[in-house]
């Protein structure tokens, strides 16, 4: 019974909740949509934390999801032992990197009286579930080794057959206690981002690659105005 | 040629007495929050000094501003990759400590405090953590050289005067100083704009104040590191960055900014100057010794007929243009080129010009160490100047010392012409001789004194007249709500979705 709510009502949840949730706050209130960065108040000890974390973390995801989206060349990959030894390190070395990370960021948050003043309960919220997240995630990949190797055979069907509607949890089901936990946190996690400050790499900025550096706005372009064909030229402003 | 309007300062700073009502007014008004306590939008330095945040001008340290590579400039501290790179956390960004720990008194404590045998105190504290400090730098700690030791001497302009001037400077007879009020530039190549990833900050079109669109910043803090004169700050409550907003809604309504309305010594003039945007880019990448040739050459004469034609062509209003044409800022600027902008090396083409100080230059020690007043030494050469004439290149022409001279002489020929004319003691021919020599003539001569010691207030502030119809328009279009009157819609009245 719990492994249906853990392993489809939970997941269905969750995405519904970004989807539904990201897209609310966003348009509704985007001027909470925020980074929320801290260096202002504390910019020394940040670097050690805040590098490694977010590096870490953005290999592992983009890791999880290449063996999602492309399982076979990751068992075509894994073919050869020795370069299973090599994925399975840099991956592990990433997850450690991102664990120094974290610890050094609640290290520096728990020293620092004036991080204190911008400490949202929310935040720890964040920091909690993302300890369990990465401790999981590295147990895993050491007690139930070799993670690369059975994530396509096992993850990827079940994914998959939550995104086609059709969950199949038989395979899920029989997971050592250590996997589920790292799955469900991992869905936890996912439906919070509209709660959390994790909201801001959603916002992360790709359009500013290929825009010119200058940006200026009129807010009544008298000119394009009067070349407008439109009877009625009324052009809303941009920055309304 | 793509004619544009932009609302343009001028700061005259032999006029300043750096009381701070600006700074006051600023922070009345704008800035007087949780988070922005620590800001001055417009603060006011003493120079030499090492400013506010500390060493602002040092871009080593700082990274702020464009560099110039090859044909081409880049942002020094920021942009698609050198910024993006450091997106987790930026080396060169300024912290809270750089500024300085805003601080409040326990007043209430006066009031509300037990009887006891000692007078109650107000004491200080932080406005971050609500704890007690002891303030050991606040904004103006080194007001009037107080602390030269520690501040003064370490102001990054001396970095091309001689050990031997310097040491010249700090002798106690000798010293001198003058103020520098800043603020934001709103600058015609803004680094803040070029290096804000969400692309939140954005130079308006109609008068070209430079604005952040609170919903859009995501407190990537680059603009922080980007503004050269760091004059754009990270509010650390909201997770937002704010600056100077040129007051647009008084603009927009016709009147001067609060820091310029409220100016005490009347050192400002703000009025409206047209330029040509297609030469933005040579300009900024222009080498230094042309840098402040090429940005003047931008602005364009608001009565050349041609230059009217393509404004109008460009949807410039009459009123804009006319008041281009009364413009105080294109007077001191391109008239009599009298007032350059500070720092122009750093390349975002400021549009806050400064009249650089007689003051300091003027009166000097002589040999035998008496501190010459008499007439005949009062109007001594510019070259024994107590300030160094590369400390002064150094703030406004980029390095360029001939530069400084030349307005220097020009802002003596008109006191001398003053002088001749008022007072009558000086040798026959000085005053011309002195007006010949920078190619001035008796009407300029008046027309800057007028200009500069008796400017009536609307002829210090020229913006273009209160088009409510238009301020109205910045907001809405009123073609979208024409004949909605009556129903008072407040969205769209469209049907379906
Ligand atoms: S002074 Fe700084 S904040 Fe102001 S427009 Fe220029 S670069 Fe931007
Ligand atoms: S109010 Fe005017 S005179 Fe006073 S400090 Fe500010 S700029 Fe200078």
């Amino acid at each position: 019974m719990s492994n249906y709510f853990f392993f489809i009502g939970l997941p269905y949840v969750a995405i519904v909740i970004l989807l539904v949730g990201s897209l609310f706050r966003y348009l509704n209130f985007g001027f909470k949509v925020s980074s929320l960065s801290s260096q202002f108040l504390e910019g020394k000890e940040l670097f050690y934390g805040s590098r490694p974390f977010h590096w870490g973390i953005i290999f592992l995801f983009f890791g999880h999801l290449v063996a999602f989206l492309f399982p076979r060349s990751v068992i075509v990959w894994n073919s050869i032992p020795l370069r299973l030894l090599i994925l399975e390190v840099v991956a592990f070395g990433f997850g450690i990197s991102a664990l120094f990370g974290l610890g050094m960021l609640i290290v520096r948050r728990i020293n620092n009286k004036r991080l204190w003043m911008v400490t949202t309960k929310m935040d720890v919220f964040v920091y909690v579930m993302l300890l369990t997240q990465i401790i999981s995630g590295l147990w895993v990949a050491y007690f139930a080794r070799w993670g690369s190797a059975w994530f396509p055979t096992v993850m990827t069907p079940y994914l998959k057959s939550l995104f086609l509607l059709d969950p199949d949890i038989t395979a899920v089901a029989a997971l050592p206690l250590s996997v589920k936990i790292h799955i469900v946190s991992a869905f936890t996690l996912i439906g919070m981002i509209p709660f959390t400050r994790f909201m801001h790499f959603l916002v992360y900025p790709f359009r500013y690659f290929y825009r010119p550096y200058q940006y200026v706005i009129w807010n009544w372009d008298r000119k394009k105005i009067r070349s407008s064909r439109k009877l009625v030229n009324g052009v809303r402003s941009k920055n309304n | 040629m793509d004619i544009r309007s932009q609302i343009a300062m001028v700061f005259h700073l032999d006029k300043c007495i750096g009381c701070h009502t600006c700074s006051i007014a600023c922070k009345n008004i704008w800035t007087d929050r949780k988070g922005a306590e620590y800001m001055w939008w417009n603060n006011v330095e003493t120079k030499p000094g090492t400013g506010y945040p500390g060493k602002w001008e040092d871009q080593d340290i700082y990274k702020g501003g464009w560099e110039k590579k090859g044909n081409s400039i880049s942002l020094k501290g920021a942009g698609k990759f050198k910024g993006m790179k450091n997106l987790f956390h930026n080396p060169s960004m300024p912290v809270i400590d750089d500024y300085y720990e805003p601080w409040t008194y326990q007043y209430e404590n006066l009031f509300e405090a037990e009887e006891g045998d000692d007078q109650p105190i107000a004491r200080p504290v932080s406005l971050i953590t609500g704890e007690h400090i002891t303030p050991k730098s606040g904004p103006n700690w080194d007001d009037d050289l107080a602390g030269s030791e520690e501040y003064a001497k370490n102001d990054v302009n001396f970095k091309n005067v001689t050990p031997a001037e310097q040491e010249a400077m700090f002798q106690l007879e000798r010293m001198t100083f003058h103020y520098l009020p800043r603020m934001c530039n709103h600058c015609l190549n803004p680094a803040c704009v070029a290096a804000c990833p969400s692309g939140a900050i954005y130079k308006r079109g109609e008068d070209g104040v430079v604005l952040i669109n609170q919903k859009k910043c995501r407190a990537w803090r680059m603009c922080v590191t980007a503004c050269p004169y760091k004059k754009s700050y990270y509010n650390w409550n909201t997770g937002k960055s704010e600056k100077c907003v040129l007051c647009y809604p008084r603009l927009e309504a016709g009147q001067a900014p609060a820091c310029h309305h409220s100016c005490v010594g009347r050192i400002r003039y703000i009025g409206v100057m047209l330029y040509d945007a297609d030469k933005i880019e040579a300009a900024a990448a222009s080498n230094d010794e042309d840098l402040i040739k090429n940005q003047l050459d931008i602005y364009v004469d608001p009565n050349d007929p041609k230059i009217i034609a393509a404004a109008r062509e460009n949807g410039i209003h009459d009123s804009t243009i006319e008041c281009a044409q009364k413009s105080p800022v294109y007077k001191f600027v391109k008239e009599w080129g009298l007032a350059l902008p500070l720092h122009p090396e750093f390349r975002t083409l400021p549009n806050l010009f400064y009249v650089p100080p007689l003051l300091p230059t003027m009166a000097f020690v002589d040999e035998s160490g008496t501190y010459e007043t008499t007439t005949d030494s009062f109007w001594g050469a510019i070259e024994k100047s107590r300030l160094p004439m590369s400390y002064m290149a150094s703030l406004f022409s980029a390095g360029n010392e001939e530069v400084i001279k030349n307005i220097l002489k020009k802002l003596m020929a008109v006191r001398l012409h003053r002088r001749a004319e008022t007072v009558g003691d000086l040798p026959e021919n000085e005053s011309k001789d002195a007006m010949r020599d920078v190619v001035m003539d008796k009407e300029t001569a008046d027309a800057i004194f007028r200009l500069t010691s008796l400017p009536l207030f609307d002829q210090r502030f020229v913006i273009p007249p209160a088009h409510r119809e238009e301020a109205m328009e910045m907001l809405e279009s009123t073609a979208d709500v024409k004949g909605n009157t009556g129903f008072g819609f407040k969205e769209q009245p469209v049907r379906g979705l």
